[in-house]
């Protein structure tokens, strides 16, 4: 029977839209760089971006590497996360750590954000760029998140040093991306780039993309400190006389190092949930971030230096 | 967006710190610093980049390219306009249509922005006044009647008290029509232009090492089913779609906007750069020449004749603005004769390139009618082009073919035809070398000739200064001579200044790989200054000479040339021995 175009809707739907976007920039970079990376966070939106990059490349497999650096901060529920995506999907994965700050004990109770981010994040990003030659590399930042994210282009260029330079960005018109390097110079590639968090939960609730257990709600140690709720994951964060381990029901909007990632009191435990939950608060996903506010323009200044 | 209560409370707070260091509002919250997302843009106090920013309602979501709207920012406001549905134009009621709103017209119609919403904002400083509001609508109407917008809009706003935004305003009870958002909610985003031309230009080929194989890209316009005849451009061939992968699967059928991956039935070799489409003729234009309008983004201006990459949906190409037709005056809509474009203008230009390429109009098609063009050095995005119509002059002319060639003319010479390309400053010693290598050539009995840069503008060339224009045309006219004295058979001297990087490449890639050799003379600019042959330092120097090379026009030395002399350890006689060394070992002699 001759199918009818009537019957069928002949409009994407705004995520639609977007799923398809990010699939054109994922491919623009496969077709175009040598040595592409994906930057898996084990967040949410590296879920989603891992799931776009399959869908992509379907039937086929994801045809670069993907990689984590370990800032050895991280939630043990995320690493335990990270393990089981790896077998299930049998990606390549890289999992770089900074071995000088290993050796130098960077901790980011006793360092503080700034110099443990720097170290264990932004140098350790650029030696493993440096030791493997990747000319891409894509992140799952999204322009809502942020301000200075705002106005970073999808294919943002990174010099020799992996600076970026916010005053000389190339212009970026329809979606024909400036995909021509030099030697030694790279892009980073923001496939999600017009998503928002919203965007994003819909779109794991619509795909069943399965996400770290931290984004739920549950009853987890806490303690109260700086005004934010930090989780006690393990035996490094001291707990100071002053404080108590307090038995509370919190979930976490995003994912980080834990003694770095506020919770947020929450009963949401499931996908749709967390969804009715954002559409009635009135704080950004990023407040729970304490990297972002150690300075004004402190996002654009880590950027700056090669910060994801 | 703060109407629609889309900002959270720990970002207000963060902006009502920054607003107590940066504000322009006194003590009370700036919303312009929500926006100014970079450091320089809040300690300056003005918005330099495109901010994309987000928000929704019930009922839709939308995404906005916030842009400055000076004329200095012509770049940003055409990079934002390049990806909207709908635009929206400020105009301020107290001031009423100026300059600049005749230019956020014009970059809208430009860019093919259909929907356009003119809000009147300030109303609350002009009481409320209809008459006003009516005046202001009839001047812009003359405006827009030049252009074609699907829809066009007046809505009476006041930004600081949200009048007819979100809300209808209680204040201006007189307008009857809907607020901007509920403008916005409705506007139609049936985009897919051409429902019936479906076209996918092939981003990627999916090869699975068993028998499967698929064409990836995003699908430009029309919808497309399983068991559809199509054509493969340009090679031509039909063939017929056997699988469609959409992102939510396997389906029947694809649509405009979607990623997909297609199988097809005959196995045939198809790369990314082609194109799959509907199998209907006259819809695309395959050729190497068209006529568009070009918005320039770069601070070096743009010359005429100079090769440039021209990037398209799926592949790029070398190519050439041969023609700068006019200037637009983005004001006014003056139409200005000028030799070259500077940053933020926009001229009306035809476009040559190296090799045939698929397109369409804009107007037909956005995704098959754009284009940027990039440095091929520095590889920065210089300019962003929408495609007018096509050009056949290139396939007017063909090429008459000749009995006698360049391997037949050249064998009862006994030498290899090849450009010996002389690059260097004023004064370093280029004709002195390239004269006795010729000397030399003619005792051994080669055929030779001697193109010298003051010779040349003597005659050819007579017609051109040395602005950076000209310099460009000058080496292009070299160039193309110097081939066909190579396709004579010649052994060519070529001794030009030449200074700039793009040009010499060009008269490397016009001739065969091996048929160019490029030669550096390296004398520094302080021994050319002291040797002075012809006087020409003591001329600049006194004021008295203009755009001269290594003083106030730059010279870019070459990155790899075959053969670099340096005069300040050796002779001329040595040197010209060098170079004839290099022709005997590479069998050119």
């Amino acid at each position: 029977m001759e199918l009818s175009l009537k019957h069928i809707s002949m409009n994407l739907s705004h995520i639609e839209k977007l799923e398809s976007e990010s699939i054109h920039i994922i491919r623009e970079v496969a077709a175009e760089f040598e040595n592409p990376v994906m930057l898996y966070s084990i967040g949410k939106d590296s879920s989603v971006m891992l799931h776009l990059a399959q869908k992509a490349f379907a039937p086929n497999k994801i045809p670069f590497k993907f990689m984590h650096i370990d800032t050895t901060w991280k939630f043990r529920e995320m690493i335990i996360f990270r393990e089981e995506v790896v077998k299930k999907y049998k990606l390549d994965l890289i999992v770089h750590i900074n071995q000088d700050g290993v050796r130098d004990k960077i901790s980011p109770i006793v360092h503080g954000s700034k110099i443990h981010t720097d170290i264990m994040k932004t140098q350790a990003l650029k030696q493993a760029l440096d030791n493997y030659r990747f000319d891409a590399a894509f992140g799952g930042a999204r322009r809502d998140e942020e301000k200075s994210r705002a106005k970073e282009r999808i294919f943002s260029f990174r010099d020799k040093s992996h600076r970026w330079d916010p005053k000389n960005q190339k212009p970026e018109l329809w979606n024909l991306f400036n995909t021509k390097i030099n030697k030694d110079e790279s892009v980073r590639v923001f496939p999600l780039s017009n998503w928002t968090e919203i965007d994003v939960w819909q779109y794991i609730y619509q795909e069943k993309i399965s996400i770290v257990p931290l984004y739920f709600a549950k009853i987890r140690p806490i303690i109260k400190r700086d005004n934010m709720l930090i989780m006690v994951d393990d035996d490094r964060l001291e707990i100071k006389q002053s404080e108590k381990i307090e038995q509370i029901k919190v979930r976490f909007r995003t994912l980080g190092c834990y003694p770095l990632t506020a919770a947020v009191e929450s009963s949401a435990s499931s996908v749709e949930e967390i969804i009715s939950e954002l559409l009635d608060t009135k704080f950004s996903e990023r407040q729970g971030r304490l990297i972002d506010n150690d300075q004004i323009g402190s996002m654009e200044k880590k950027k700056q230096d090669g910060y994801f | 967006m703060y109407d629609s209560k889309n900002i959270y409370s720990d970002q207000l707070n963060q902006t009502q710190i920054e607003s107590e260091k940066y504000g322009t509002q006194g003590n009370n919250i700036d919303l312009a610093l929500l926006i100014d997302g970079l450091q320089a843009e809040r300690e300056q106090g003005i918005t330099i980049d495109v901010a994309y920013r987000y928000f929704e309602t019930e009922n839709n979501k939308f995404i906005i390219a916030d842009t400055p709207g000076h004329e200095e920012y012509t770049r940003n406001m055409a990079t934002g306009a390049s990806n909207s549905d709908a635009g929206i134009i400020l105009v301020d009621a107290s001031k009423g249509v100026l300059d600049q709103t005749k230019r956020h017209t014009f970059i809208l119609s430009l860019l093919g922005v259909d929907n356009i919403f003119v809000t009147i904002n300030k109303m609350d400083l002009i009481n409320y006044d209809e008459k006003i509001f009516s005046e202001i609508m009839k001047s812009f109407k003359i405006i827009s009647s030049k252009f074609n917008f699907k829809l066009e809009k007046f809505i009476p706003i006041s930004a600081l008290n949200g009048d007819n935004i979100f809300k209808k305003s209680k204040n201006i009870s007189w307008y009857k029509g809907k607020t901007l958002i509920d403008e916005l909610e409705q506007i139609s985003l049936n985009e897919s232009n051409d429902n019936d031309n479906f076209s996918m230009p092939v981003q990627l080929v999916n090869r699975l090492s068993s028998n499967f194989r698929g064409y990836s890209g995003t699908i430009s316009s029309g919808n497309i089913k399983i068991n559809d005849e199509v054509v493969v451009l340009p090679s031509g061939e039909k063939n017929k779609i056997t699988e469609i992968l959409t992102p939510s699967g396997k389906k029947e059928i694809a649509i405009s906007g979607q990623a997909v991956t297609l199988t097809l039935d005959k196995e045939i070799d198809i790369s990314r750069g082609d194109f799959i489409c509907s199998n209907k003729k006259n819809y695309y234009f395959s050729s190497d020449q068209f006529a568009s309008h070009i918005i320039w983004m770069n601070k070096d201006d743009m010359l005429p004749e100079r090769n440039y990459i021209f990037r398209f949906i799926n592949s790029q190409t070398i190519g050439k603005i041969t023609d700068l037709v006019h200037k637009i005056n983005i004001n006014s809509f003056d139409k200005i004769a000028s030799k070259s474009l500077k940053l933020n203008e926009i001229g009306y230009c035809k476009v040559a390139l190296n090799k045939n390429t698929i397109f369409n109009s804009y107007k037909k098609n956005k995704s098959l009618g754009s284009f940027v063009i990039i440095d091929q050095f520095s590889n920065q995005t210089l300019a962003a082009g929408v495609i007018d119509h096509e050009l056949r002059r290139a396939s007017n002319i063909s090429w008459q073919d000749l009995y006698v060639n360049k391997q037949l003319r050249s064998s009862i010479n006994s030498q290899k035809p090849c450009i010996l390309w002389f690059t260097g400053l004023s004064g370093s010693g280029k004709s002195t070398i390239a004269n006795i290598i010729e000397q030399k050539l003619h005792q051994l009995g080669k055929h030779t000739y001697l193109l010298d840069g003051d010779n040349v503008r003597h005659g050819l060339n007579k017609d051109l200064g040395f602005t950076d224009t000209d310099r460009v045309e000058n080496i292009r006219r070299v160039s193309e001579v110097s081939k066909l004295m190579v396709d004579a058979g010649l052994i060519t001297i070529v001794s030009f200044i030449s200074p700039f990087k793009s040009e010499r490449k060009m008269a490397r890639e016009i001739v065969q790989k091996d048929e160019f050799i490029e030669i550096y003379v390296d004398t520094p600019i302080e021994e050319c200054e002291k040797r002075d042959p012809k006087g020409l330092y003591k001329k600049v120097r006194a004021g008295e000479l203009k755009n001269f090379t290594g003083i106030d026009s730059d010279y870019e030395i070459p990155i790899k040339p075959e053969i670099i002399l340096n005069t300040k350890t050796k002779n001329a006689e040595d040197l010209a021995d060098e170079v004839l060394l290099f022709l005997k070992n590479n069998n050119m002699i």
